[in-house]
């Protein structure tokens, strides 16, 4: 990994703590690409943002190195990284207006008036806030004022930019659109962009690499569908997406392909992903969509279960179902995908290949 | 309703029992005012009096002028018709109603008083007076003039006689006039003599000293305020103890402790010769002067600095600074163009405090001040307790007030006054 060459941002060994006594983030290697679209996803108080803090320059790593297109910075003061960034807070400058707040980066590299308004004045209509020049911050709503944030981060043109949950105060719809206005400024602009989000669709969506984040430690580094199809373990098949957990144990195992057996005594076939012995305790993730009512039979693993609840979600049909001792067993439906209607409290066979069944570390 | 303020019709919106909504929210706000206020009411009246009333005694008692009309009543009648500029004494009927004057006035025991009291305008009058009570009852009827003049002659001075007239009315000037150093001579106003003026020079005094004294706990008080707001919670919570440290020593055993460290035989004097900075001739005059005056009323003054910064301070968030440097702005940028214009609300009100403070103060600089660093307030207590001459005392109190006021109004103008928090 210390050899790639080239690496926009590179992170070695770095380790952070903030009492000596807890590690906030341990033993971090990241490589991130000239351009590349890196997200950094995982629960509240996981260290991203400290992780974005000493890449900006703001909190110094206890151990480790990190570098910028390969130079190391441990000892470069933030003012000389060149790194924008949308903090969480948005931290606009509560005494200059709007357009003030986005001149200020180009005033300190000493662009000329004109060439200062004229900036000023797009990256303002990228944003959708052409108008709002003149008012302070405070004047605008949360969403403006990050949207302001992210305009100022991006006004000077630098060549990777931190954002720390930049789209959290939107709603929906701004929401998105601001999600492709990001991505389309970092496929223009070919900025290295690294992402904090607390919102996996947005991860999943913007990212070229999805990094996820648990207690300090990075616990997968895929592009987005390897990290939704093949998660490593099971807390980033919980954490990603919607998954159903299976205790068990590990009775056969062979290449590609194991047996395990359920609490309840139940038998099924799965991909093992780290287990490697007879007799592992293991948690079984199995993604609710993959599983089938229609023709169970021919599949890998049949079980029954018995419906407790469907939910009615347009789209499709949301089916909670007690299945092999696990009450709360969810399994998406495409609306009118089956033949058979559905009854509450009625038991009926379902199915899935043992692909979709990835056997994983066991976690209670 | 919203086809009304469209349209522009003038229909008066109405609640259910048809009354205009205006006055039956205006008559559900005053039940609730009325609820406020008599919550407030013990606080209220309070302040009438306590603070508004001595304020209007005072502004009262500096153009206030009864004395003369009330001890010599039928005096002032007579002395209508007498013309100073006629260049003599006034005539019998005046010195005859003086007679029944001082007799009721000498029953009474106010003569003296009102001795006294024209002597702050004629330096020497109140002796007639003393001399006259003491004489009155052994008066013969008739030519009072000149049993008067007999008793003392200045009873024919032209000039005692125009003092009395010119403050015969029940209000006046000259309290006001003697502050600003100015006196009613012959052909109307006129400063007073150059020897004899003292108060503009205090007021002007007491203004530049108070601004040296505000600029001086700024200067020193701002890098202690940010110490505080940036510091780890322990170590701030100590310092925070030493700021108030002086709040818990009494006013007089710290201004007593600066002349003990400032005097020319003191701690100060004494380590500068001793490392040899000055020689034992030259010791330096740091007290009973403006320096004095100056270094204690900071020491004394500075929490009241220290404490609005640091509330403004710590609102400050540390992400500004940090989004400013990731921006590319040095150190100095950063502190000039983002943190410094954030904390100016925290000077201004600061500023205030001190200053206002500064300006009403008089015990420091009665102590270390000397002469030259004391301050009007300290004449104002002197006329107070010791000359007796509240009039006096009155008017300057106004003026300060004023001067006060206004410049709280060019403060206004110039910071203005939503600029200023204090947390
Ligand atoms: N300045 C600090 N001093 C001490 N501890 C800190 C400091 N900043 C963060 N921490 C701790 O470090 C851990 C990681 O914090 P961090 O802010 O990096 O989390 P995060 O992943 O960004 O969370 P969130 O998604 O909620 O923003 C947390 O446990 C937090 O309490
Ligand atoms: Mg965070």
């Amino acid at each position: 990994m210390a050899d790639i060459r080239g690496a926009a941002v590179r992170f070695e060994k770095v380790q952070k703590s903030y009492d000596g006594e807890n590690l906030v983030v341990k033993d971090l290697n990241l490589d991130i690409a000239p351009g590349e679209f890196l997200t950094m996803l995982g629960p509240s108080g996981s260290g991203k943002t400290t992780c974005l803090m000493m890449l900006a320059g703001f909190e110094p790593a206890t151990h480790g190195e990190i570098f910028l297109n390969d130079k190391p910075i441990n000892n470069v003061p933030p003012y000389k990284r060149g790194i924008g960034m949308v903090f969480q807070n948005y931290a606009l400058f509560p005494h200059m207006s709007v357009a003030e707040n986005l001149a200020f980066p180009l005033q300190i590299r000493k662009m000329n008036k004109t060439d200062q308004q004229a900036k000023v004045k797009r990256a303002l209509e990228m944003v959708e806030l052409g108008a709002f020049g003149n008012r302070r911050p405070a004047q605008l709503s949360g969403g403006q004022q990050q949207r302001v944030a992210v305009a100022r981060a991006l006004v000077f043109d630098p060549e990777l930019v931190l954002m720390d949950e930049p789209l959290g105060a939107l709603d929906k719809q701004l929401r998105e659109q601001m999600q492709y206005e990001i991505k389309h400024i970092h496929e223009n602009l070919g900025v290295s962009v690294v992402y904090v989000t607390h919102d996996q669709t947005e991860a999943l969506t913007m990212s070229d690499r999805v990094a996820v984040f648990e207690d300090g430690v990075i616990q997968q580094l895929s592009p987005p569908d390897v990290l939704y199809e093949s998660p490593k373990n099971s807390f980033v098949a919980q954490f990603i997406g919607e998954n159903n957990k299976l205790h068990g144990k590990v009775t056969k195992i062979a290449k590609g392909v194991c047996e395990v057996t359920l609490d309840d005594g139940t038998k099924l076939k799965a991909e093992p992903v780290n287990v490697s012995a007879v007799g592992d305790p293991t948690t079984i993730s199995l993604r609710p969509e993959r599983v089938e009512f229609d023709n169970p039979d021919k599949l890998d693993n049949t079980v029954k279960g018995k419906i407790l609840e469907i939910l009615y979600l347009g789209d499709h049909l949301r089916v909670v179902m007690s299945v092999a001792g696990n009450p709360e067993f969810i399994v998406k439906v495409r609306n009118r995908g089956i033949k058979r209607p559905l009854e509450e409290g009625k038991t009926y066979s379902i199915g899935w290949s043992a692909e979709d069944c990835k056997a994983l570390d066991f976690s209670g | 309703m919203a086809d009304a303020a469209v349209s522009g019709t003038k229909t008066v919106l109405t609640t259910h029992d048809g009354k205009p909504l205006k006055v039956s929210l205006a008559k559900a706000l005053r039940r609730e005012k009325l609820r406020a206020l008599m919550l407030i009411a013990p606080l209220l009246l309070f302040i009438l009096l306590s603070f508004i009333m001595p304020i209007a005694d005072m502004l009262f008692r500096s153009v206030e002028n009864g004395i003369v009309a009330e001890t010599l009543p039928k005096t002032v009648v007579a002395l209508k018709n007498w013309d100073p500029a006629s260049g003599e004494a006034p005539g019998e009927d005046v010195f005859a109603a003086l007679h029944d004057d001082m007799k009721v006035a000498v029953a009474e025991k106010t003569h003296t008083r009102l001795g006294s009291r024209l002597n702050y305008d004629q330096p020497g009058i109140s002796s007639l007076f003393r001399k006259s009570g003491r004489r009155i009852g052994r008066m013969k009827e008739g030519d009072y003039k000149q049993q008067f003049l007999d008793i003392d002659d200045g009873w024919g001075s032209v000039e005692n006689w125009t003092t009395i007239k010119r403050l015969s009315p029940t209000i006046t000037d000259s309290y006001f006039l003697a502050s600003v150093d100015a006196e009613r001579g012959a052909d109307g106003i006129e400063r007073k003599p150059e020897n004899e003026r003292i108060y503009i020079l205090l007021f002007v005094r007491t203004i530049l000293l108070s601004m040296a004294i505000t600029v001086s706990c700024i200067l020193l008080g701002y890098p202690i305020a940010y110490l505080l707001a940036n510091l780890p919670v322990r170590t701030s919570n100590l310092l925070m103890i030493l700021v108030l440290l002086p709040f818990w020593t009494s006013l007089l055993v710290r201004t007593s402790a600066w002349k003990v460290l400032l005097q020319q035989q003191g701690v100060i004097n004494d380590v500068l010769v001793w490392i040899g900075l000055i020689d034992d001739a030259g010791r330096l005059v740091m007290i009973n002067n403006m320096t004095g005056t100056i270094i204690a009323m900071t020491h004394i003054l500075l929490p009241f600095m220290i404490l609005p910064l640091f509330s403004v301070m710590k609102t400050i968030s540390p992400s500004y600074v940090r989004a400013a440097k990731s921006m590319g702005a040095t150190d100095w940028t950063t502190f000039w163009r983002i943190y410094f214009p954030n904390t100016v609300p925290g000077i201004g009100a600061g500023s205030i405090l001190v200053f206002i403070l500064a300006i009403g103060y008089y015990i420091t600089p009665e102590l270390v001040g000397g002469t030259s660093g004391v301050f009007i307030s300290n004449r104002i207590a002197y006329h107070i307790s010791s000359s007796l001459n509240w009039g006096l005392a009155a008017a300057l109190g106004t003026i300060l007030l004023v001067l006060v006021l206004a410049l709280y109004w060019v403060y206004d103008r110039i910071v203005g006054i939503d600029n200023v928090k204090l947390g």
